[in-house]
């Protein structure tokens, strides 16, 4: 199996020009003749399947929901950073791509990374002319705030619905080439799997959703860009749809899974509240900007947070970490409140929350207005209500919808958080150009591994699923199709097609043939238990094995306990949810033994067994610089290669945010 | 608190339907509405019978897909709130709840409470957009926008597409949600060039869906999860006679 990076030589600032400069073409006349399938269509998905529309390719696009445009990028809150320096701070493309690299504990591949910031640019431009809203300065600029990992104001943002706003440009972008007959898109339907032909993946088998039917679709090529497993831990950030299936497929039929057990924690996330929880809501980064994040210095304490005196308060990320302070990267900031809580300071009635206050930067905020009505007198009380317009102004939104889920008003108390699994920095592996280990198969955006390390800074997922979809793969991909033009579309009558559809049919037959006792639901949230207890955020060896037992022992529960109703024709969200799940419990089992294998602590891989004297992540450079490249070998079976990973320019530091 | 679910069942786009009766026991007033679905639904499965189906995925009022009426109330009774965000707070022990999916001929019931709203990416496709490909862009800050139209643009872009406006409408009208999508890009010098065309092709195609017309009850801006404002209407309204009188042909 060609296990080749393919980096191109060069200066790192030449690689992609260069690339760019020599790739294989494929002549318009010939885009014409070639079919691409893409899976998803969140940023990464949408962007690709409009970009290729527009360059002629013939481009079916899939997605299990109703409609492109619910894809789980429309919940993304925060912002998406780009390397503008309008702010005249100090960034640049350079600067980006260092804080990229340092923030990813230096674990991702130095070329990809530094393509990335130099394409954010032309990102922010493309956006900008689809019409998305980004927000403005008086002038009629662009607005820029600031984000975790980073000293400089380089993300835009369209108050705390960026997500939304840069995905209805993608999606009206795909709409419109669905419109012109170059995109023809299957909303309601499934990926199941992936179609080998020779050893070329040549199409897939989707299931539409409302007929139960199976279907056969050709494609010279395939992009899956099906987003994050997070919800193998159940609870998440993400949609309740969301899963690994399109992945694992492609992984079971050869694709190598990278650094699976690379996962986020997002610092600040709405508690649980109960059992019955189904999902966990994040409150955007962006907030940090402007919140102070502490626990009360007493154990026990039973005071209201606002009776609480400064001198009694422990703004514990301001202590530890001074230069970075509320900013400091995702993964620190959730062990750092992990820590608080499990030495008994947490909040609220599970006592596993800390609190992210407002009222300081409220002040700030009505001071600022006060002066600019040129009123220096004003009362406390106009001063708050200034500033809670400001609030309301900058994050309304966000504001409510903690409101809403809470029952408690954040305007005048501080807001309670606690992390949550968020978003995946592992995924498929895939080389420069995006593609997999199986040939014509690649993976953009979250459902790749690449370019985030062991740890993803915020306002950067947004940005490289737009680079993968609207700069990188209308360029790679060619250099592959550039070979194909002499293959006609191959007919889906094809025996291996035939043979791809019998197998899917099969397993959907052995799973409601199976009808026991148990809900697919419950099987889900026993798994999720695991993998948060063993996996989570702090992982160690005597943990991991016993959740990987745990682990396989659910797998035999659920395909032989498992009861999904209703039948396989018609509309089942059961038979749906239950593909799903099956296919979590295998992944989970993977980023155990992926977490196990690496003897180090890195971003959000968290050993206990190897952190410094002041509990932060103690790298191994020596002995795991390299990315984990997981082969699928048979049931519980996998083989490890390793990537070697090379820093030319970046040179790996123990990560300090003092 | 315990409580009584009447809720729409319904096989398929050919059946019939009907309200069918279910009680539910110790719902926390901390559950939200889709949480307390789910428990039911665990009911139903263990008891052998068929869950109900039901459109969701975000479950933080983002994602548009959520689409029940409750109560007789398109996402129910909480402002500025979608299906998945209400929490049983708002209910209390004893209460008898109904809930159907979104009635319009123009979103025909699939199965149970999920329906079709297919009709609304067609009106996008008609024009909700602006023509540029990738990698046409000028630099992003070389267009200053007036903040106060940027900011408009960016309410009326906030529109997460469920169709509660329609589900809400006597007459099942689709104004608000094409008025907010002709609204940004009308109010954004980027959407200039395409302005006529875009607001006559996207009202052609609402006419073609099956949708009704507006008769100012202004319910759909009552309803609507993100407080769109029948402004964007009034708007609308405006572009559409400007484009007819000066169009060509």
């Amino acid at each position: 199996m060609a296990f080749d990076s393919k980096i191109p030589k060069g200066e790192m600032n030449e690689k992609w020009n260069d690339y760019k400069g020599h790739v294989k073409l494929v002549n318009p006349a010939n885009k014409r003749k070639l079919e691409v399938i893409v899976v998803g269509t969140g940023l990464a998905g949408a962007s690709a399947a409009a970009s290729l529309g527009e360059m002629g390719y013939k481009v079916k696009a899939f997605c299990f929901q109703d409609s492109p445009r619910r894809a789980h990028s429309i919940a993304a809150q925060g912002g998406i950073n780009a390397a503008k320096n309008y702010q005249n701070d100090g960034d640049s493309v350079f600067r980006l791509f260092y804080d990229t690299v340092k923030g990813g504990d230096y674990r991702s591949r130095e070329a990809n990374v530094h393509r990335l910031a130099e394409v954010s640019t032309s990102i922010i431009d493309q956006c900008v002319a689809q019409g998305v809203p980004f927000a403005r300065e008086y002038g009629g600029l662009l607005s820029n705030r600031s984000f975790g990992g980073t000293q400089v104001q380089r993300t835009f943002y369209a108050a705390g619905q960026t997500g939304q706003q840069l995905l209805l440009g993608a999606y009206s972008a795909l709409e419109r080439q669905v419109a012109l007959g170059n995109v023809t898109m299957y909303a309601r339907h499934e990926m199941l799997d992936v179609v080998m032909v020779e050893d070329k993946a040549r199409g897939i088998i989707a299931r539409n959703l409302v007929t139960g039917e199976l279907e056969k679709h050709f494609g010279h090529a395939v992009l899956l860009c099906s987003g994050g497993y997070g919800n193998v831990f159940y609870l998440s950030t993400n949609a309740m749809g969301s899963n690994v299936t399109a992945a694992w497929k492609a992984h079971k039929k050869g694709a190598y899974f990278g650094n699976p057990c690379f996962t986020q924690i997002h610092p600040t996330c709405i508690p649980v509240s109960g059992d019955y929880q189904s999902k966990l809501t994040l409150m955007s980064e962006s907030l940090r900007n402007d919140g102070r994040i502490w626990v009360p210095k007493n154990k026990g304490e039973n005071r209201k947070p606002v009776d609480i005196p400064e001198e009694e308060r422990d703004y514990y990320l301001e202590r530890r970490y001074p230069a970075f302070g509320n900013l400091v990267p995702r993964d620190v900031a959730s062990r750092a409140s992990k820590e608080r809580c499990d030495e008994g300071y947490g909040v609220g009635t599970t006592k596993l929350a800390v609190y992210l206050d407002f009222a300081d930067a409220i002040l700030r905020y009505g001071k600022i207005e006060a002066g600019k009505m040129g009123d220096h007198s004003a009362s406390e009380e106009a001063l708050i209500k200034l500033g809670k317009d400001v609030v309301k102004e900058k994050y309304g939104n966000l504001f409510a919808m903690y409101e809403k889920i809470t029952g408690e008003n954040p305007y005048d108390m501080p807001m309670r958080i606690y992390p949550a699994v968020h978003y995946v920095m592992g995924g498929l592996w895939v080389d420069y150009e995006l593609q997999t280990t199986v040939k014509g198969l690649y993976a953009l955006g979250e459902a790749n591994f690449s370019e985030h390390g062991a740890n993803r800074l915020g306002a950067s997922a947004l940005m490289q699923g737009l680079a993968d979809g609207y700069f990188v793969i209308p360029y790679t991909l060619g250099n592959y199709l550039a070979d194909e033009i002499r293959t006609a579309s191959i007919s889906t009558d094809h025996p291996a097609f035939v043979a791809a559809e019998k197998a899917v049919s099969d397993r959907i037959e052995t799973l409601m043939n199976i009808k026991g006792k148990q809900t697919v639901e419950s099987f889900h949230k026993r798994l999720g238990l695991i993998m948060w207890d063993k996996c989570g955020m702090a992982r160690n060896e005597k943990g991991l094995n016993e959740a990987i037992e745990q682990i396989q022992a659910l797998k035999k529960e659920f395909w032989s306990d498992v009861r999904i109703p209703g039948e396989v024709k018609g509309m089942n969200p059961e038979l749906d949810k239950a593909g799903r799940v099956a296919d979590f419990i295998e992944l989970g089992e993977l980023m155990c033994k992926d977490a196990l294998a690496r003897n180090e602590s890195c971003g959000g891989h968290f050993r206990e067994e190897y952190q410094t004297e002041d509990g932060e992540a103690k790298r191994d450079d020596e002995n795991f610089s390299f990315v984990s490249a997981w082969e699928y070998m048979g049931e519980s079976d996998w083989k490890l290669n390793k990537e070697e990973l090379k820093f030319d320019i970046v040179k790996p530091t123990q990560r300090s945010y003092k | 608190m315990n409580l009584t679910l009447k809720v729409w069942r319904q096989k398929n786009n050919q059946s019939e339907g009907s309200l069918e009766t279910y009680q539910v026991k110790d719902i926390s007033s901390e559950m939200s509405f889709l949480e307390m679905f789910d428990v039911l639904n665990e009911q139903l499965i263990i008891a052998g019978d068929q869950p109900i189906a039901f459109d969701h995925d975000c479950r933080e009022g983002i994602c548009g897909m959520c689409s029940m009426h409750i109560n007789g109330r398109a996402h129910g009774p909480w402002t500025s709130n979608t299906t998945c965000q209400l929490h049983m707070r708002a209910f209390k022990d004893g209460d008898t709840i109904v809930v159907e999916p979104w009635r319009s001929k123009a979103f025909p019931v699939i199965k149970d409470l999920m329906v079709d709203r297919s009709a609304f990416d067609r009106v996008i496709q008609a024009g909700g957009f602006i023509s540029v490909n990738t990698g046409n862009a000028v630099d992003a800050n070389s267009l200053p926008i007036d903040k106060k139209n940027a900011d408009d643009a960016f309410m009326a872009a906030s529109c997460i597409g469920c169709g509660a406006c329609v589900a809400t409408c006597v007459n099942s009208s689709a104004m608000l949600f094409v008025s907010a999508k002709v609204s940004q890009l009308a109010l954004l010098p980027q959407g200039a060039p395409e302005r006529e065309s875009r607001v006559l092709n996207m009202v052609a195609q609402m006419d073609k869906e099956n949708f009704g017309n507006c008769t100012n009850t202004y319910a759909c801006e009552a309803e609507c999860p993100k407080g769109i404002s029948v402004a964007n209407i009034a708007r609308m309204n405006k572009e559409y006679l400007h484009a007819s009188l000066t169009t060509e042909s």
